[in-house]
């Protein structure tokens, strides 16, 4: 008896999993430049990309498809235009993509941006996993996610760097955490919420059948009303917090000195210049 | 619904508004007159600067929940610790809450959660850097960080004794709690803020920080209907106080209204870093890019890390080379570092580059082209290759430290 319990133990499981991951169009922010004259950002003729993060997501819960069988399902909550990194996702291999858009959704901060995407998850059924970059490279803010599992009832476990084990029967998850000093091993109740780190893998790329395939999906836009909301707690009206002023960083000092003269007289004078700063203990 | 609007008759077709929206959603449309698209996020920036008064931005009404006057009051710290110490971000915050607590005349406070093997010592040195009173709740649960304990217990406190500011180091441990404390309060919350001062008029927070990458900066504030105001706030951004540890404070303990078996995670185990210094909490960072060209060579500059006793970073260009592992790099996709000095060894500086490190107090560009973007942006800069630069200076410094 014993010995069959641990071969069964042992077999791969094959339950299918249910799985959500959460996107956002950001501008690439490789082509942002400050207009010198106004110090303003320049954003005619950036470019919009998937979140970097957010394909690490998609990459993930694509692999975990692959292993465990089930399906993935993708959101974005953007203006109209954020349907091009919904068709990215598809075409990567996500089954499914759902817009939230909405005039009422405009102006929304973390905690409104959580709630309305929790709302559309819920639209979606039962999951067993809900995947999120670690940030968005635009806000950089890491609020999102944990906002969601919150709002969703949902264990969270952030910057993960590896799924060891995934349990769907038993509803557990083993992840491993990427922290400032070190790895954390953590087990965890399914479902939960993931939001993972650039370590996690290596997103595939986006094959011409896998175009092919984007083009052709259907993806539903889902308003305010679809998904629920309460009109108090979306877009500006829903956010406790608002931006009252942006204003240009201060500029570093318009480029420093070159410490010039052959390479020891350059290396020695460095040398002086750091020791001056004190910052050398 | 808030609403943004331009009056056509009114608009002279001038454009001054179309570049200062930070988010790129006015544009001049086919009649001559300004239109606005649905990235506009209702800040405002564009109706102050029209001449003529043609814009117009209508905020909804707030839900009417607006807290009694005093009912929320005193500045919070979250008294972070890891491994046995406390974090010394939390020091930092209380550093900077004295300042918000002089200025709004009220108390400033600890919040802390551990096992009843350190509270004792932890909540002295909470005392020490300058808390008068610390609220605690101590239980075996609490032990090391864990979401649910964690967030249970914040909530508990935060609803019981209202503080009006609460203020997270924006670590691991701090982004992920913060979001759930925030969420489940529907407070406001704020990330990475660089700078927090009182409006000596309205008395509200004033946050600011930086976004797109470190390409704007705002000042964010919440609307006095939502309370407590929150942020989280890098390491090193705020200076360190002096420890006083004759300083006398109150430790306030509540119960921890939580077992076991409600808390969903279980951590199984840690693998401590193998690096001695962390880029987190390095004063130098000495980093390399794809001009170290294989992993072997980052010796070089391991070497001079270890003279300045910093840690050793590493632009994408080299973690994707798969040169140095991941938890090395700085930059957008990488770690965000604020180092007092930090060297970039042949790393050209992407814009995504310096979004992880430009408000480093010190930057040293060392880079054979001279037309590096880098050198735009460093304090002092050598043209030169280097893996003649790095050994030269590793010797200098270990000559004049006698290391």
């Amino acid at each position: 008896m014993l010995y069959l319990t641990s071969v069964f133990a042992a077999l791969p499981k094959e339950e299918p999993l249910r799985i959500a991951v959460c996107v956002k169009q950001v501008p690439d922010t490789t082509d942002v430049k400050i207009n010198p004259e106004t110090n303003t950002l320049v954003r005619e003729g950036v470019a919009s990309i998937l979140n970097p993060f957010d394909e690490y997501a998609v990459e993930e819960a694509l692999q975990l498809r692959e292993k465990h069988g089930g399906e993935v399902h993708v959101i974005t909550m953007g203006p109209p235009q954020a349907v091009e990194v919904l068709k990215q996702a598809v075409a990567m291999g996500a089954d499914k993509a759902y817009l939230v858009s909405d005039r009422a959704f405009a102006g929304a901060d973390t905690l409104a941006t959580a709630y309305t995407l929790a709302l559309t998850l819920r639209t979606l059924g039962d999951l067993d996993l809900v995947i999120c970059g670690k940030q968005a490279i635009d806000g950089d803010t890491a609020q999102v996610g944990p906002g969601i599992a919150t709002r969703m009832g949902m264990p969270q476990l952030t910057y993960v760097a590896k799924v060891k084990e995934v349990d769907p029967q038993a509803k557990r998850i083993v992840v491993e955490r990427l922290l400032e000093h070190g790895r954390e091993t953590v087990e965890s109740r399914l479902p939960a919420l993931l939001t993972v780190v650039k370590d996690i893998n290596k997103p595939r790329p986006v094959s011409l059948m896998g175009i092919r395939k984007a083009s052709r999906a259907e993806i539903p836009v889902l308003t305010a009303a679809a998904v629920g909301a309460d009109e108090n707690r979306i877009g500006l009206k829903g956010s406790p917090t608002w931006v009252t002023k942006v204003f240009s960083p201060e500029a570093r000092g318009g480029g420093g000195e070159i410490l010039k003269g052959d390479l020891p007289e350059a290396v020695s004078a460095l040398a002086d210049r750091i020791m001056n700063t004190k910052f050398v203990k | 619904m808030a609403e943004l609007i331009i009056d056509k008759e009114t608009c002279t077709g001038c454009e001054a508004c179309v570049p200062v929206c930070p988010f790129g959603a006015l544009s001049m449309g086919d009649d001559g007159t300004a239109v606005v698209d649905e990235k506009c996020t209702f800040c405002g920036a564009c109706v102050d600067v029209c001449p003529v008064g043609a814009i117009t931005l209508i905020k909804d009404e707030k839900a009417a929940r607006t807290p009694e006057a005093g009912e929320y009051k005193d500045v919070w710290v979250f008294i972070e610790h890891e491994d046995g110490k406390v974090s010394p971000v939390s020091f930092e915050l209380l550093g900077e809450g004295a300042i918000l607590a002089r200025d709004l005349g009220c108390r400033l406070c600890g919040m802390l959660f551990t096992d009843p093997e350190h509270v004792e010592a932890f909540a002295a040195e909470a005392v020490a850097y300058g808390a008068e009173t610390v609220y605690v709740m101590e239980s075996p649960l609490l032990g090391s960080y864990r979401t649910d304990p964690y967030a249970r217990a914040a909530v508990d406190l935060i609803r019981k004794h209202k503080p009006e500011i609460v203020l997270f180091g924006a670590t691991t441990q701090g982004r992920d709690f913060a979001g759930t404390v925030a969420t489940t309060l529907e407070a406001g919350l704020t990330a990475d803020c660089t700078g927090l001062a009182i409006d000596p008029e309205t008395k509200n927070l004033k946050q600011t920080r930086p976004a797109f990458g470190g390409n704007i900066m705002a000042t964010i504030l919440d609307y006095p209907q939502y309370r407590p105001q929150m942020s989280t706030v890098r390491p090193k951004v705020f200076a360190m106080p002096p420890r006083d540890p004759s300083r006398q404070g109150q430790v306030v303990r509540e119960p921890l209204a939580m077992t076991e078996d409600e808390v969903r995670t279980k951590v199984l185990e840690f693998v401590r870093g193998e690096e001695t210094v962390n880029l987190a909490d390095a004063e130098i960072i000495i980093s390399g890019g794809r001009g170290v060209g294989c992993g072997e060579n980052f010796k070089v500059l391991q070497e001079l890390a270890d003279t300045l006793k910093a840690a050793v970073g590493a632009s994408r260009a080299a973690v994707d080379a798969g040169w140095i592992p991941y938890h090395h790099q700085v930059g957008q996709t990488g770690r965000t570092v604020r180092p007092k000095i930090y060297f970039a060894c042949g790393i050209s500086g992407s814009v995504q580059h310096q979004a992880g490190m430009k408000t480093s107090d010190v930057i040293v560009a060392i880079n054979k082209d001279p037309e590096a973007p880098i050198f735009q942006i460093a304090t002092y800069g050598i043209v030169g290759d280097l893996f003649q630069v790095v050994p030269m200076l590793t010797q200098e410094f270990k000559k004049r430290l006698g290391r």
